[in-house]
C-alpha cells in the first residue's frame, strides 16, 4: 500500500445527505441533491412537492437530510418558497437561503404557473429542477419533459411519444430572470459552482439538473453516469448559464459532436426505435444545438 | 462524522406522544439499505490511486475517506455498481453477495 500522494477531493467533504434513504440503486436525483446541498450549507430550506424527492426523503418521524423540509402540494413547489422566504424575512433572517426542489412533472406540467409567477414577481428563491425525464414517482407516466420516441407505461411501444422535449430553459430565459443555468450530475464540480455561484444572487435563480433514472429508463443502475456524461458530449443536453434572459454561457462545448446512437442505444425506453427513427431524432438534436450556439454568438462568450 | 447522528428506530406508544406538529424527529439512518444489496463491491487498495471518484459519485453517501483511503459502509451499500463503473483504474470489482 503506497502513502505518498495525499488525497484531493474536488468537493467538500461535509455530507448534509445521510445514508438510508429510500432511492432505488443508482439514481441521480439523490447525487444532484447531495451535491446542491454541498454548495447551499447548512442555512437551507426546501420545499419539495410531490415528486421521487418526498418519498426518498423518508417516511414521517424520519428525514434524510440535515436541513428542514417543507412537503408541499405538487402545483405549488414555487409559491410555497415565496411564502417561506417572505415568513423569513418578516421574523428576520435574510441568511437563509429558500430553494424549491421539485422533479419534472411538478415544473414542466403542473407547477409551471406558480414558477412562471414567482420568476414574474422575481422572488428571492432557488427554483432547481431535477430532470428524470417523466413521472417517475407515480410508475413511469409521460410528462411534457419526455424526449421524442421514449416509451412511457403511458406512450406504449405502438404509440411513442411523438412530440419533443418542452424547451423549459428557454420559457425561464423568457421570463428575464438574474441567473438559470443547466447541470448534470455526472459533472459535479460544474454543478457545485453554479449552485454556488447561484447562492449569491438575488432573484429568482433556476437551476435545470440532468438526472437519470435507470428504473425508468430501463438501463443498467451502474451507466447512470455515464449516460449524463453522454448527453452533453453529443449535445442533447448542453451545458450553460443565462443571465437576465440575454447573456448565454456555453460551459461545455465537446471537441467533437458525437452521434446519439450510443446514447439510445443503452436505454431500454429507445429499443422500440429503428434506425430511420434515431436519423430523425440526430435532426431534430442538430437543429437545436445550433439555435443554441447562435444565442451564444449573439449575446455571450464561448469557452 | 460518521456517528454525528443516532441511527434508532422512532416509535410512539400511545397517540399522545404522536407531536402537534408532524416534524422529522429522527434520521433515516436507521434503516439499513445494504439488505437490498445483491452484489457487492470490493476496493483493491494496491492499485487505488486515491482519486476521490468513487466517493464523489456514491448515491448513497456509503463510500467514506479513512486514512487517505476509501471504504465501503458495507450497512447502507445498495450495490449499484457505480463506483466500479467509473474507477479510474478498476480496482473495484462487484462481487456476487453470499446469503
Amino acid at each position: 500500500m503506497k502513502k505518498e500522494k495525499t488525497m484531493k477531493l474536488s468537493l467538500p467533504t461535509d455530507e448534509l445527505m445521510s445514508s438510508g434513504h429510500l432511492a432505488c440503486q443508482g439514481c441521480a436525483a439523490t447525487l444532484a441533491m447531495r451535491y446542491v446541498l454541498k454548495a447551499l450549507g447548512q442555512k437551507t430550506a426546501l420545499c419539495i412537492p410531490a415528486c421521487c424527492w418526498s418519498v426518498i426523503d423518508g417516511p414521517f418521524p424520519y428525514s434524510s437530510l440535515d436541513v428542514p423540509i417543507f412537503h408541499c402540494a405538487f402545483e405549488t413547489a414555487a409559491s410555497s418558497a415565496s411564502g417561506l422566504k417572505a415568513g423569513l424575512e418578516m421574523v428576520g433572517d435574510t441568511e437563509t437561503t429558500v430553494v424549491a426542489w421539485a422533479g419534472d412533472g411538478g415544473t414542466f406540467d403542473i407547477g409551471i404557473q406558480a414558477l412562471s409567477g414567482a420568476a414574474e414577481r422575481n422572488d428571492d428563491i432557488i427554483y432547481i429542477c431535477y430532470d428524470n425525464e417523466a413521472y417517475m414517482n407515480t410508475g413511469i407516466q409521460r410528462s411534457s419533459a419526455t424526449p421524442l420516441g421514449a416509451w412511457t407505461t403511458t406512450t406504449p411501444v405502438k404509440h411513442f411519444k411523438n412530440r419533443p422535449k418542452k424547451d423549459i430553459d428557454a420559457i425561464m430565459a423568457a421570463h428575464r430572470i438574474p441567473y438559470q443555468a443547466t447541470a448534470n450530475t455526472s459533472y459535479p464540480e460544474d454543478l457545485y459552482k453554479k449552485a454556488k455561484k447561484a447562492k449569491d444572487i438575488k432573484g429568482t435563480r433556476f437551476l435545470h439538473i440532468y438526472a437519470p433514472c435507470p428504473t425508468g429508463w430501463k438501463s443498467r443502475p451502474e451507466d447512470s453516469i455515464k449516460l449524463g456524461r453522454m448527453v452533453v458530449q453529443n449535445c442533447i443536453f448542453p451545458l450553460y448559464e443565462v443571465e437576465d434572459g440575454e447573456k448565454y454561457t456555453l460551459n461545455i462545448k465537446p471537441r467533437e459532436k458525437k452521434p446519439i446512437n450510443d446514447y439510445f442505444r443503452l436505454q431500454g425506453r429507445f429499443r422500440h426505435l429503428k434506425d430511420e427513427d434515431l436519423k430523425l431524432i440526430q435532426e431534430e438534436v442538430d437543429r437545436n444545438w445550433e439555435r443554441l450556439l447562435k444565442k451564444v454568438e449573439i449575446g455571450g462568450q464561448q469557452p | 462524522m460518521k456517528d454525528k447522528k443516532k441511527a434508532e428506530k422512532i416509535i410512539f406508544k400511545t397517540e399522545k406522544e404522536v407531536p402537534l406538529m408532524p416534524m422529522s424527529l429522527g434520521s433515516m439512518l436507521y434503516n439499513k439499505t445494504g439488505a437490498w444489496r445483491n452484489i457487492r463491491p470490493v476496493i483493491d487498495l494496491g492499485n487505488c490511486i486515491q482519486c476521490g471518484i468513487c466517493w464523489k459519485y456514491c448515491p448513497d453517501v456509503a463510500i467514506y475517506i479513512e486514512n487517505e483511503f476509501p471504504v465501503v459502509d458495507l450497512e447502507y451499500c445498495k450495490g449499484c455498481g457505480i463506483c466500479a463503473e467509473e474507477c479510474p483504474t478498476k480496482c473495484i470489482a462487484m462481487v456476487e453477495e453470499e446469503k
